[in-house]
């Protein structure tokens, strides 16, 4: 391997190289594009990856969605098509009896027309449990999210999210503290919440405790729908299954009736946009090793025809004394050479290309691609990859070279 | 130095074979100049080839040295060639994108000698040759003559014991010829073996012994008067 520290070596391989610039560098396009596809890609990949994790980042992945609707199966005397409505000793007693769960959160929702002074507008309320910033992380920008207290004394308080202040409030007016009417009725504005990026279930524009909304809206013990959140290490399909079984066993639904509850799973839809993901990195890598490959094929090529064109320079180097072996290493090491170095460019510029997507559609919180980047070692693993294929497809001509005697290959004009 | 004997040579041409060489029987002490002539076809360079271990012969004993050669690997050839042989072509055989002293250098190159040596070394037979202020230019940057005198310095680089030249001034014109062939002598008065392939009577004369080859076999072989190149010029 020392040779490879020479001088000698390398001026070698840069004559031979810089004997014909113009080839060589059309030679090093097809690698210098390939790896250049593969980090502009996959860091794009993981840009996408990323920003979905942030979509998402606010919400316990692992949690179902149930809410009650009519049955389609008569059931102990009762007719098809009756009306269910949950209660929330139905969510106390699936919190108590499926295993696995972390959280219930019960909550309702409805529609209130807003007013504050002379503005006025019709937002989705929703009454709930401080536990929802558990299950589903409310940004605050201002004060807090409702808690205990709230729930205990039934205060008449209420988290805004930040496009209902924007609606209401003068700029930058103070927002905590204020009073807003919902449907005739004052309530104190407490906490401010940026409005979340992906929105699951209805929309949730303003939160007020669960206990003021059973009140104002006469509820009693019924609830809208309820958030299930599962302990990471369950299956959230059977908690799912469970869950639903529970509540048609407590309601008096045909056991095998799947219309009466409707659900949605976003552990199984996170699960779809995971594996989605995955497909695209694998995509990702097969085009751009496929593209690799045609680049490295297409430097295998070249070398030949330049060993061809050399033939006579071969025979006279061989006549010299350059042995079989020294000569095929010359070849070799030309290929890696090449490789590597378009190899690196394709590294540099697609590095350059992510920054540049970085700058341009990374910034801010509706980026499309967030921190789109690839790790070293997956440069490293390419670099690997582009010397064992260099030094592959070196060989092809480095024995074409050796293969033609010094005798023939001296005749040759 | 060298001793040839029963040397046959065929090649084949489709189904049947050409006998290209039939028993060659050659000789050649250290310090002769000898000039093998014939005209084409008579097997002449392939007898050079041999001798210059760039081909092998089918039956025969070849001793160069002291060595015999046969059944040559092509590194072992190579190593050989490197260490005993010096060639001079008829195209000269420059390598284009290499200067001449990187030229010249190139069989020590082979040979695994550093940097610094081969530059000292290839300079030296760069001077010997006149060409010293050339040593940067490019081969198509000189001219016919100066193009063998690099090649012929390169072919002294790596001090071998014998020189083989495969109709030197083949290329060249008349005076230029002259030029070349004085210096050849000068080597030859200094001790090299020489041995060199041509068809024009002028240069054989101006070797010491003349071996003509006909059919692939030495019809004649005489010690002649050598015709100094020196007076031409």
């Amino acid at each position: 391997m020392r040779f490879l520290l020479e001088r000698d070596t390398w001026q070698e391989v840069f004559d031979s190289l810089g004997k014909n610039k113009l080839r060589t560098g059309l030679t090093m396009v097809g690698v210098w594009w390939g790896i250049l596809l593969l980090i502009a890609l996959l860091g794009s990949a993981r840009g996408i990856e990323n920003s979905f994790n942030r979509l998402f980042g606010s919400f316990a992945t692992n949690s179902v969605f149930v809410w009650a609707q009519s049955t389609s199966k008569p059931f102990k005397g009762f007719q098809e098509g009756r009306q269910v409505q949950l209660k929330i000793s139905d969510a106390k007693k699936i919190e108590e009896n499926v295993e696995g769960i972390e959280f219930v959160v019960p909550r309702n929702q409805s529609q209130a027309l807003v007013v504050r002074n002379f503005l006025s507008g019709t937002f989705g309320v929703n009454g709930d449990y401080p536990l929802l910033d558990q299950v589903q992380k409310k940004k605050m920008i201002r004060g807090r999210f409702i808690n205990q207290t709230d729930i205990d004394d039934n205060r008449k308080v209420v988290v805004i999210s930040e496009e209902i202040y924007k609606q209401l409030f003068e700029k930058d007016a103070e927002m905590i503290g204020e009073y807003i009417q919902l449907n005739g009725m004052n309530f104190k504005v407490v906490g401010m919440f940026e409005t979340g990026n992906a929105n699951m279930g209805p929309s949730s524009d303003m939160h007020i405790p669960f206990t003021t909304f059973q009140q104002i809206y006469n509820m009693g013990e019924n609830i809208g729908w309820m958030m299930i959140t599962g302990k990471p290490e369950y299956n959230i399909s059977q908690i799912e299954t469970d869950a639903k079984l529970i509540l048609r066993n407590l309601n008096k639904v045909h056991p095998k009736d799947n219309r009466a509850f409707g659900s949605f799973n976003l552990g199984k839809e996170f699960a779809k946009i995971t594996g989605f993901l995955s497909g695209m990195q694998f995509l990702t890598w097969f085009v751009g090793i496929a593209t690799l490959f045609a680049g490295v094929f297409a430097i295998g090529n070249i070398l030949l025809i330049t060993v061809k064109e050399r033939t006579k320079e071969i025979g006279v180097r061989r006549a010299l004394g350059a042995t079989p072996f020294e000569i095929k290493r010359q070849v070799i090491l030309e290929a890696i050479f090449i490789t590597l170095i378009a190899g690196l460019l394709g590294i540099i510029t697609g590095g350059s290309l992510l920054i540049l997507v970085d700058k341009l559609a990374g910034q801010g919180p509706d980026a499309v691609l967030v921190n789109a980047s690839v790790p070293i070692s997956v440069v490293l693993v390419s670099l690997v990859i582009l010397v064992v294929l260099g030094t592959l497809i070196g060989l092809i001509p480095a024995f074409k070279a050796t293969s033609v005697k010094p005798i023939d290959a001296l005749r040759e004009e | 130095m060298l001793k040839i004997s029963k040397l046959h040579k065929s090649y084949p041409i489709g189904d049947s074979s050409l006998h290209v060489l039939k028993g060659i029987d050659l000789s050649v002490e250290s310090g002769e100049m000898v000039a093998i002539m014939g005209s084409s076809g008579s097997g002449k360079s392939t007898l050079l080839n041999i001798i210059g271990m760039l081909d092998e012969a089918d039956e025969g004993e070849y001793i160069l040295d002291n060595v015999p050669i046969k059944n040559l690997t092509e590194k072992k050839a190579a190593i050989y060639r490197n260490k005993f042989l010096g060639f001079i072509f008829q195209s000269f055989n420059l390598i284009n994108y290499k200067n001449a002293l990187d030229n010249v250098a190139l069989p020590l190159y082979y040979q695994g000698l550093k940097r610094k040596e081969r530059i000292e070394k290839g300079l030296f037979h760069l001077e010997k040759v006149g060409l010293k202020d050339w040593a940067e230019h490019l081969p198509n940057e000189l001219s016919g003559g100066q193009k063998q005198r690099v090649a012929i310095a390169r072919a002294l680089a790596a001090n071998p014991k014998l020189l083989l030249a495969d109709e030197p001034t083949g290329a060249l014109d008349t005076k230029t010829s002259h030029e070349i062939m004085d210096f050849i002598q000068t080597l030859n008065d200094e001790g090299k073996t020489i041995l060199m392939v041509t068809h024009e009577e002028d240069i054989a004369s101006m070797c010491k012994r003349i071996v003509r080859l006909k059919d692939g076999v030495i019809m004649e072989d005489a010690f002649v008067e050598q015709v100094r190149a020196s007076q031409y010029v």
